[in-house]
Formats: C-alpha cells, structure tokens, sequence
C-alpha cells in the first residue's frame, strides 16, 4: 500500500494544471473542461481519503460532486450555446458587455 | 505492484490533463479529457473503489464527454479559435500556476502520513448504506439539483419564440 501523499501530490498537479487552463485558454468549452479537471482532482483527493481513513464519507460525497458536474456542464454548454447565437463566438475575449 | 500501477495511471492521467489544455483545437482536447477521465477511473479501482470508477466512466466519459463533443462539433469552435492566447495571458497565468502547484504540494506534504486501513471488499452495499441511510437529504436534494438543471439548459438551449 503506497503512501496516501502520492494521492494528494497527484491530485494537486492535475488541479494546477486545471488552473493554468482556465487562466489562459480563451475557448469557452474548453475552460469548461478545465473545470472539470478540477473537480476530477478533489474527486481523487476525496477517494484516498475515504481509502485511507476507512470511511465512506468521501465516496458519497464524490458522487454527489459527479451529479453537480454533470449539471454544470449542463448548464455552462448551454449558455456558450446561447452565446454563441448571440455573437458568432465562443471567444470569451470577445464577450466583454459587462467590463467597463 | 500497487505503485507501479499507480506510475503508469498518474502518468497517463497527467498526460492527458495537459493534453486539454496544450491542444490547439478544442475536439481534441475533449478526447484529452476522456483519457484523463479513464485513467483516473482505473486509479479509483486501485483505491479500491469499484462503483466511483464505474460511474466515473458512465458519466464522466460517457455522458459528460459526448456533450462536450456534441457542443463542440455543433459549434464548430475549431476554426474559429485564433491560434495563439496572449503571451502576457500565458506567461501570468503560468507563474500563478507554479505557485499554486508549490502551496499544493507544501501542504499535502505536511499533511500526516495516514497508517493503511483496512480494506473492506463490499464497496457497494457500503455505499448504499451510507447514501440512502446518512445522506439521504443531501441525496434528494442533488436529485432535485439535477431537475434545475435539467430545466436551466433546456430553457438557455431552446430557440426564441418568435414574437
């Protein structure tokens, strides 16, 4: 049984790399998929814990974290496709109606 | 064995993490994801977790992945993205990434090495227990969570009557 700190560094890498994504993409879809490449990695921090403490807390709440991405993602897509109809574009760059 | 496994999964799932966000055009960065998904699907087996995996791979690469495909080939976002972000943009939000990977990884570090549990084999009905016995309310109301959404995306989807 490897030790639970390879679980957590693993999982602060793909979050990192989540963050870096939302930060310098501009594709809307694809920050979206950033964002659920964080969501995946608090998912594994979670399952390791649940492993290593020997409780199902963790593996519960992953599944409701499952049910809130799937609806996320619901949602996120269908305003790039609302604002896609209104602008032409998933360019978040190009939506800026709210900055002054 | 458990840590050879563990090497090759982390390593096909940082791949594929970094694949989503280095792809120039935006479908292969869902095929990314998708790999990124399994891979951490097969780490859940190894955390002796059999029923996440599986929902893992029935929501997440099944269903989550195809409707970003579907979005993204109905879109057609793949030319229409210009070719470069902005270096200043790249440059920030890289530093900003090294420092956050440093904090990360400076309190994972820290945290207490966890003795290992003992394994108990029915993941399923455990989980069972737990969800339809402890959390029943957080249940419901992820369920009734899901129907919001349900009627948010069809609402934000759906064309404009015509007045």
């Amino acid at each position: 049984m490897i030790s639970s700190a390879f679980y957590l560094i693993l999982s602060a890498i793909l979050f990192t790399i989540g963050v870096v994504g939302v930060l310098t993409r501009r594709n809307a879809v694809v920050i979206l998929m950033c964002i659920e490449l964080m969501l995946n990695s608090v998912n594994l921090t979670f399952v390791a814990f649940s492993r290593y403490l020997s409780s199902m807390t963790g593996q519960v709440f992953v599944l409701m974290t499952v049910a809130v991405a799937a609806t996320e993602v619901a949602v996120g897509l269908g305003l790039v496709i609302a604002l896609y109809r209104q602008k032409q574009t998933a360019d978040i760059d190009d939506v800026n109606i709210l900055r002054w | 064995m458990e840590m050879v496994l563990f090497f090759i999964f982390a390593g096909v799932a940082v791949v594929g993490a970094l694949g989503v966000v280095l792809a120039r055009q935006s479908d292969h960065s869902a095929l990314f994801l998708l790999l990124n998904f399994v891979a951490l699907a097969a780490i859940y087996v190894t955390l002796n977790a059999p029923f996440l995996a599986a929902v893992q791979v029935i929501v997440y690469a099944g269903a989550i992945v195809v409707m970003f495909l579907f979005v993204v080939m109905m879109l057609n976002v793949a030319q229409r993205e210009r070719p470069e972000t902005k270096p200043v943009q790249r440059y920030v939000g890289l530093v900003l990434g090294v420092l956050l990977l440093i904090g990360l990884i400076f309190v994972g570090g820290s945290n207490p090495q966890l003795p290992p549990a003992l394994t108990r084999s029915d993941n399923v009905v455990n989980i069972g227990e737990a969800l339809f016995a402890e959390y029943l309310l957080p249940f419901e109301l992820v369920g009734l969570l899901l129907l919001i959404g349900v009627v948010g995306a069809v609402v934000l989807g759906k064309r404009k009557l015509e007045e």
